[in-house]
């Protein structure tokens, strides 16, 4: 059943105010998640001030700043810092996005950090994506071949290649999915936007050989037509990239097999 | 539940093989829906605020009742998939299944007293 309040043990306290920098001038303040799976609290808003000239430009600058100079006990993920890994995405201002790519200067206002919205919590800014995972790898994102393997390799021309472009460059970082009401009320059993963005990939490529059965596991009322073209997922994806628009060729493709 | 693999969890029980012919009847409906609701405001709108024996007579002319019925049926029938979408994402487990039901019977229902309606007027 659809939640409209949070649960008990999910409501959020007021947190601590962590003290200035010292001789800092250009503050900034930001306001982060805190949970702790072992102290048995309710989540808080910690209150942090950043000093902004010694800080790099992004949000990630100012995270790891805090971890580093303020409170070594911020937990969030990282890793390439520049878009590629998908490590850090969280709910920054109210937008899902990697907090490498986004930069301070883009909030306007004091900066307020979640984790990814509707996911179970392992600690502060990190979700648990176990359902997130195992929901891409059940959509099988690897080649199907039922073909002798040529000699070389599976040739695809330029314009079927094309047909990738906007979508291989997901890189799973689940802001769309969190981002879908969709996914926030059937996420058990609606596979979501990243997930049918990763189908429809394999789905499209030419060198496929497993469309059918493809579309066959993908054609279910929860699994892709959960999917109400709400388009929150084209909208927050830090990638540029349009989830949505994929899963409308897939049902576009699934009415092609019937009529 | 504790001791489901991840993946046993996402695939949960496979898929129902089915969902496209709803999609594709919702589809049908709307575009449907697009000619006949401007064309159901039209007819009924040119003769709102008439005599009791106008609307009568008028709605005793073949094209405002077959217009007026088929929009009821078309109409109820895209509202009773579209509001099964919205019970079925809001509403789990037992109570899915008994809105569902109710839902039906409502729209179904909704749409009989309206034909039966037209028909009384125009026959």
């Amino acid at each position: 059943m659809v939640q409209l309040t949070l649960p008990k043990n999910s409501r959020m306290n007021v947190g601590k105010t962590w003290p200035k920098p010292e001789g800092a001038t250009n503050l900034r303040k930001v306001q982060v998640y805190r949970w702790n799976p072992d102290d048995g609290k309710n989540p808080q808003l910690d209150t942090y001030f950043v000093d902004m000239d010694s800080c790099g430009p992004m949000i990630l600058d100012a995270l790891i700043k805090i971890k580093n100079e303020t409170d070594p006990t911020l937990t969030f993920r990282r890793s390439c810092r520049e878009g590629i890994c998908g490590s850090c995405a969280m709910n920054i201002d109210g937008i899902n996005t990697l907090a490498c790519i986004y930069g301070m200067d883009e909030v306007k206002g004091d900066v307020k950090i979640y984790p990814l919205p509707h996911m179970p919590v392992i600690k502060d800014l990190i979700p648990d994506l176990t359902h997130f995972y195992a929901q891409h790898a059940s959509v099988m994102p690897w080649l199907e071949t039922k073909t002798n393997r040529p000699a070389k390799e599976w040739k695809q021309s330029i314009d079927d290649r094309k047909k990738l472009d906007g979508l291989y460059e997901c890189v799973m970082c689940a802001c769309c999915s969190t981002s879908c009401p969709s996914y926030w009320w059937n996420g058990d059993r609606y596979l979501g936007p990243a997930a049918l963005l990763h189908a429809y990939r394999w789905i499209i490529d030419s060198r496929d050989e497993a469309t059918g059965e493809r579309l066959d596991e993908l054609e279910d009322p929860f699994k892709l037509y959960r999917c109400h073209t709400i388009m929150n997922c084209a909208k927050t994806c830090p990638k540029g990239l349009n989830p949505a628009a994929a899963i409308s060729h897939i049902k576009g493709m699934m009415v092609e097999r019937v009529v | 539940m504790a001791f489901l693999t991840d993946r046993k969890r996402a695939v949960g029980m496979g898929s129902a093989k089915t969902g496209t012919e709803h999609h594709w009847q919702m589809m049908v409906s709307s575009v449907a829906l697009l000619l006949l609701i401007p064309m159901f405001v039209f007819t009924f709108g040119s003769i709102l605020g008439s005599s009791y024996e106008e609307v009568i007579a008028y709605y005793q002319r073949p094209f405002p009742a077959v217009v007026a019925a088929l929009t009821m049926l078309v109409g109820f029938y895209h509202f009773r998939g579209g509001v099964q979408t919205l019970i079925e994402d809001y509403v789990h487990g037992f109570a899915r299944k008994v809105a569902i039901i109710g839902m039906i019977c409502l729209s179904y229902g909704a749409a009989a007293f309206a034909i039966f309606a037209i028909v009384r007027i125009a026959l």
